[in-house]
């Protein structure tokens, strides 16, 4: 009774504890904050990544690709057919593209990706990233316009009514006004100029690729494309205003050249205009601003990767979706026995983006360390606090000695000590925590408010807002370990009080 | 009608007792083979100079420090040399501490250092289920010293007299057989210390509490039945008081 009795006392009269609690406040809060940040970031990361690529895929090694997607897609049905959900193939190419703006020439390098929509968005997340299934907003986050398709509509190559009408109007201006500006047709295919070699494929593929003059001088392209956000956008600071806004240089409805190279040996460049359908925001800054997802088969066309004769078409890459709780290393290890040998690579999704989450997860650990060093100086300052503590009690020891307390007594008196500002500290240091969490964004605005200064900028981050995700084990961990290193460091100072001879103890000043 | 005389038997006792200290290289003789019986219900005082080891043998006999050479004994069994277990248990049943500096714990009430000792003594439990006897108890003894009203103050709110009485119930509380006394008047002005050794005198007859008092005033030293004098750590004179 006298070990809680004092111990409880010791705690509300020595305020001097007041430090060592708050320095384990501290400590356990910060990485519960860092923690749930991070973990935030690399779970929409991983979302985000995974979004757009589907659980495993397997790709050729030759950017040429292989013939008969379909032949493939059953070799792979057959080595694993009871774990796959679904599957799409798709082409995949390195590009430029090039549109106008104020008056200029913007090139940009690009990965051309070339997609069947319907089987893309069985495989992974394409919908849900197209901007016109989501509302429009001003810089201001006020709804102007309401989603141009709702999700159950599935994404395709036609250009809403909307854009087409102002894509109509546009050319109508330009065709009235600014005659001379049209240096080349609004629609139409250019042939590469520097090929001095061609071969009879690529002259067939370019042959068989000149569209006709359309009867409407506003159609769009053969080509369409889903544009990545980041290519047609960038972002810059309202000197009025202060806010960040997005400078928008491209939108659905405009036309961008697309130059890429073909798929006979040797590659030729080609050229190709395409009309933009939409734009993507994955949220994934490596994808929206590389990615222009194509038509496949306007792709496969342009790359001569339907073979005239047979019409049969090639490949780069099948994205598979796997069903539910199926581990997809068993499915890459069936994949590689079935498949032709020196082909193709399989690869998880998460294979594919290796060196990018295993930097997430080498960050956090790396973190957490030094977060966790931190509670190891709290925990000295316990230590250093407890030695003084003894030491200015050394004659209430001898006295509880004299009275027939046992050096155990004492001792538990002082481990109690050490456990109750552990407890105390990490309770109070995870509600501190989880409050800061959970009005991280509210922080965030009020320290921008305060300095003046973005704390978080979201162009950088590329995340509207602080992502957090708190795991409850992580917050007990956390909390163990924080009262964990209080106790041993109140274990040094407990040994020496019980240790106190009484008579020395009572005749100490 | 006859009468049986009962022949009081010793209660506690030291035999060829010596301790020195350590100081840096020396080592300080402070008691060199002391020889001190009480016996039971005797009021003992041991009067000698500052520095002549009357403190060290009441530490010794309270089994607070242990002998280099020599025995302390209880009732005939050599005490000085059982487990640190036993000897504690043996402090908080058996003796009772009184101190020149009262030594209260300052962050407990009165009522709370007077408790110690049956804290000490029962479990958690034990001492929960008996709370409130174990209050009343307290608050009786302090009564008994005078100290009735002063039940939740902190020792820092007494005065030097208040908190020796409440030292002196507190050494009570555990109904201990032997109270060692160490300068209890010395930190007093001569009334409040002529009232505690009023006290300590009523407590020794009416309860037959052995006392062994330390002091170095030979006045005081006076009220015991006896009075033993130690010079440079030996015992140099028995006497029976006036």
């Amino acid at each position: 009774m006298y070990k809680l009795l004092l111990c409880t006392r010791y705690l509300r009269t020595r305020f001097i504890a007041l430090a060592s609690i708050i320095s384990v406040m501290l400590g356990v809060a910060t990485m519960i904050v860092v923690n749930s940040v991070m973990a935030g970031f690399s779970t929409e990361m991983r979302f985000r990544l995974h979004g757009l690529l589907s659980d495993v895929l397997v790709e050729t090694f030759s950017l040429d690709g292989e013939w008969d997607p379909n032949r493939h897609m059953q070799l792979i049905q057959e080595a694993a057919g009871e774990d796959i959900a679904a599957m799409s193939p798709t082409v995949e190419v390195f590009g430029l593209i090039s549109f106008k703006y104020g008056g200029n020439w913007i090139t940009q390098n690009v990965s051309i990706v070339g997609i069947d929509p319907v089987s893309k968005s069985k495989v992974g997340a394409l919908s849900e990233h197209l901007e016109n299934y989501k509302p429009l907003k001003d810089d201001n986050g006020v709804e102007v316009r309401g989603p141009l398709y709702t999700g159950n509509e599935p994404p395709g190559w036609d250009l809403h009514p909307t854009y087409m009408e102002e894509r109509r109007d546009r050319i109508s201006r330009a065709r009235v006004f600014e005659p001379e500006e049209e240096e080349e047709p609004a629609t139409g295919l250019t042939a590469a100029e520097g090929a001095t070699e061609t071969d009879d494929a690529v002259r067939d593929f370019v042959a068989g690729n000149t569209e006709e003059e359309p009867q409407d001088p506003a159609a769009p392209h053969r080509a369409r494309v889903y544009i990545g956000y980041q290519l047609v956008s960038v972002p810059y600071v309202d000197k009025e205003t202060g806010k960040t806004r997005q400078l928008t240089m491209a939108q659905p409805g405009d036309d961008i050249k697309i130059s890429t190279v073909t798929a006979g040996r040797p590659p030729q460049p080609c050229h190709f205009y395409a009309t933009i359908v939409d734009t993507f925001k994955s949220g994934m800054s490596e994808y929206d601003s590389h990615l222009v997802f194509c038509n496949i088969e306007e792709l496969q066309r342009m790359r001569g990767m339907i073979d005239p004769e047979s019409g049969e078409k090639a490949f780069t890459r099948i994205q598979i979706r796997l069903k539910e709780g199926v581990d997809p290393d068993r499915v890459v290890e069936r994949l590689k026995a079935a498949l032709p040998a020196g082909k193709f690579h399989v690869s998880t999704w998460e294979k594919k983006q290796g060196p990018l989450l295993a930097a997430v997860e080498v960050e956090s650990m790396i973190l957490n360390v030094l977060l966790f060093l931190i509670i190891a100086v709290a925990g000295f300052g316990i230590l250093a606090i407890f030695y003084m503590i003894v030491v200015e009690k050394t004659r209430d020891i001898g006295i509880l000695k004299s009275l027939g307390a046992s050096s155990r007594g004492v001792m538990t008196i002082f481990l109690s000590y050490g456990v109750s500002l552990g407890v105390v500290g990490a309770g109070v240091g995870v509600v501190v925590g989880l409050l800061f969490v959970r009005y991280i964004n509210e922080i965030e605005r009020t320290l921008t408010w305060v300095t003046g200064r973005k704390v978080f900028d979201e162009t950088i981050y590329y995340f509207p807002s602080i992502p957090t995700k708190i795991h409850p084990l992580m917050v007990f961990w956390v909390a163990v370990g924080a009262v964990t290193i209080a106790v041993l460091a109140s274990v040094l100072p407990a040994r020496r009080a019980a240790g106190l001879h009484p008579v020395r103890a009572l005749r100490s000043e | 009608m006859s009468e049986t005389i009962k022949m009081p038997q010793t209660h506690l006792a030291s035999l060829a007792v010596a301790k020195a200290y350590s100081k840096g290289e020396h080592r300080i003789p402070v008691l060199r083979g002391v020889d001190f019986q009480v016996r039971r219900g005797e009021f003992v005082s041991i009067i000698g100079q500052s520095g002549s080891g009357k403190s060290t043998l009441l530490h010794l006999l309270g089994l607070l420090d242990s002998p280099d050479v020599g025995e302390v004994q209880l009732y005939g069994h050599r005490i000085d040399d059982l487990p640190a277990r036993s000897r504690d248990e043996l402090r908080n049943r058996v003796f009772g501490f009184i101190f020149q500096f009262y030594h209260l714990l300052p962050e407990l009430s009165v009522l709370e250092n007077v408790l110690a000792p049956v804290m000490i003594r029962h479990t958690l439990w034990d001492y929960w289920r008996h709370r409130s006897a174990f209050r009343d108890q307290a608050a009786e003894l302090l009564g008994k010293v005078g100290l009735g009203h002063r039940l939740t103050h902190r020792p820092s709110e007494l005065s030097g007299g208040e908190m020796q009485r409440a030292a002196i119930a507190r050494a009570l509380m555990g109904s201990p057989e032997v109270l060692l006394a160490d300068e209890p008047t010395g930190n007093l002005d001569a009334k409040t210390g002529a009232e505690i050794m009023e006290l300590l005198t009523s407590l020794n007859a009416q309860n037959e509490l052995t006392i062994i008092m330390v002091t170095h005033d030979e006045a005081i030293a006076q009220r015991a039945h006896r009075t033993v004098r130690l010079a440079e750590g030996r015992l140099e004179a028995w006497g029976e008081a006036a």
